[in-house]
């Protein structure tokens, strides 16, 4: 992770670190965070706790987002502070709506100068932010609004299981990982599991990111905590409870940082510590098992 | 008769508006207990529908967000959001989606972008996430609020999702697809948006509360149905499905 992140993240440069919900790199940030990188433009649908971190830590110059939250607590307070008074620096909002965002990441990966959809009618969204245009049909009156492409520098995905050409295969919310990794000029796919090819060639519809568009693999299990992995760990809710009350100080938010991010030489330190604090949180995060039933692709030879 | 409180009341009304209905669009907090309710009451067939990509939901557990894993497992199909977005809410698929936000003006339209200016905001709210395209597709928006007077405005700070906008046939002739907000849940009572002037108008109040009481809470001069009636309180058996429900949660609903 440390080299990937040397190589691919510089000062100044326009990343994604997508996930909704699920499979948030939180390890790609903390290594972010730790290399002090600065004047970032984090684009992300749900800024979430992640960048909420990063943004207290002063990585970031600019947001590129669609929905400020906790997701099922409450408000991202860092942001909040840095929007809202400059702490610790002040922050730059490109704002869109979900469908809007997911637009912008269509047209970045599938190489077109705008993505139409019909949202921002009688919004003030598009008051705000002058990206966000209508054009008319050219096959009736209907009018549309258009985004234009976002083509992030990087993009770091979190993932079940790739092979070791970064052939990636995603299951649970796909969220719009997919449309980042097309769209972004280098991707780092962060996995849970590596495994050998042939296990990805078993079942070829799943594998959403195909290694042709991937520059680096990480493996690092447990890397998206405290989001969750499909089948493999739940969230770590108290501790989103836990950073509403840590978030809403900035001393307490910087204590935090101290301790869990810089205090630490890399993420299996950060495990380490989470495991002192509680020897039992994996098993708390287990989620048992529900296997799908097999699909048999046929042995046409 | 039993004791209930304000949110229990709106819960059990949001889920009755639901009877008979087969596709929501279920948001966060409130909204994901009254589809629970529903499912379990007048709704039995109603299809639950996230913006994270999942359809059909049938969470074994009360999920802590529209994003929780527990949506996933069991559900009838589990989608890029961009599938989800184009082919079930652009698509005009979706009948009702529960919306909320922290301002609504009379003709229902919302902000949950800023409280005072966009530039130098007061507060900076979480914006838009899908309910400004939720709010032009959903065949119908059930909005789902508590009644307070710094949320129920007569000018907005900002227009996040359009609502009837300025009223009358402003909507339509804006060529928005949905129909627009057609019912309003308060803890103090149940509005319904007139089909031509496209005004908020209370509909029914929940027993013990005066439309004294509402107009006090809402900030222009109230619309009140001519055949005004109680809202049947909360049952039993309503009471027990919301109460198992919240009991999971994170201690909060929003």
């Amino acid at each position: 992770m440390r080299d990937a992140v040397a190589l691919y993240l510089h000062d100044r440069a326009t990343v994604a670190i997508e996930g909704f919900t699920s499979s948030i790199c939180f390890s790609a940030a903390h290594e972010i965070i730790r290399q002090r990188r600065t004047d970032l433009t984090l684009c992300r649908m749900t800024p979430d706790l992640v960048y909420d971190q990063m943004v207290a830590a002063g990585c970031a110059r600019k947001l590129v987002f669609s929905y400020l939250g906790n997701p099922g607590v409450g408000p991202l307070h860092c942001i909040r502070r840095a929007v809202e008074h400059g702490v610790p620096n002040a922050l730059e909002l490109e704002e869109y709506s979900h469908f809007g965002m997911i637009c912008r990441y269509m047209a970045g990966a599938s190489g077109l100068p705008c993505f139409p959809l019909r949202s921002y009618v009688g919004s003030d969204l598009s008051n705000v932010n002058p990206k966000i245009q209508f054009i008319k049909s050219p096959y009736g009156n209907e009018s549309v609004a258009v985004v234009p492409p976002l083509n992030p520098d990087v993009a770091i995905i979190h993932a079940q299981r790739a092979d070791e050409d970064g052939d990636t295969q995603i299951w649970g919310l796909l969220g719009s990982q997919q449309e980042v990794a097309f769209a972004s000029k280098h991707t780092i796919v962060v996995v849970e599991e590596i495994v050998d090819e042939s296990v990805i060639r078993s079942d070829p519809n799943r594998t959403l990111i195909p290694g042709m568009v991937v520059d680096a693999v990480v493996h690092l299990p447990k890397g998206a905590h405290p989001s969750y992995v499909q089948g493999y760990y739940d969230r770590d809710n108290d501790f989103y409870l836990k950073w509403a009350g840590i978030s809403r100080d900035e001393a307490q938010t910087n204590a935090w940082l101290e301790e869990w991010v810089y205090g630490v030489d890399d993420w299996a330190g950060y495990l380490e510590k989470l495991q002192d604090q509680e020897p039992s949180i994996w098993q708390r995060l287990a989620p048992g098992d529900a296997y799908a039933a097999p699909v048999n692709y046929g042995a046409y030879r | 008769m039993s004791d209930y409180s304000p949110s229990e009341f709106m819960i059990a009304a949001a889920a009755r508006a639901l009877e008979g209905k087969k596709t929501v669009f279920v948001g966060v907090g409130l909204p994901g207990v009254a589809c629970n309710l529903a499912r379990h009451t007048v709704a039995p067939n109603i299809q639950m529908v996230y913006e994270s990509g999942v359809v059909g939901a049938r969470p074994a557990r009360s999920p802590l967000s529209i994003g929780d894993p527990t949506l996933v497992s069991g559900a009838l199909l589990c989608c890029s959001q961009a599938d989800l977005f184009m082919y079930y809410l652009q698509a005009g698929r979706i009948e009702v989606a529960f919306l909320g936000a922290a301002q609504i003006d009379r003709y229902g339209n919302l902000n949950s972008t800023v409280i005072g200016s966009y530039d130098e905001p007061k507060v900076r709210l979480p914006g838009s996430g899908g309910a400004c395209e939720i709010a032009a597709h959903a065949q119908e928006v059930f909005l789902i609020m508590r009644l307070k007077k710094r949320a129920f405005v007569e000018t907005l700070d900002f227009q996040t999702s359009p609502g009837h906008l300025g009223g009358g046939s402003e909507r339509s002739a804006l060529d928005l697809p949905g129909s627009g907000p057609r019912v309003l849940v308060s803890d103090m009572g149940v509005f319904v948006f007139d089909n031509i002037s496209g005004e908020m108008t209370l509909q029914r109040i929940r027993p013990g509360v005066t439309v004294e009481m509402v107009q006090a809470e809402v900030g222009w001069p109230l619309k009140v149905a001519v055949d005004l009636r109680d809202e049947e309180p909360p049952s039993p058996e309503e009471l027990r499905i919301i109460r198992e429900e919240l009991a999971s949660r994170n201690g909060q609903v929003e």
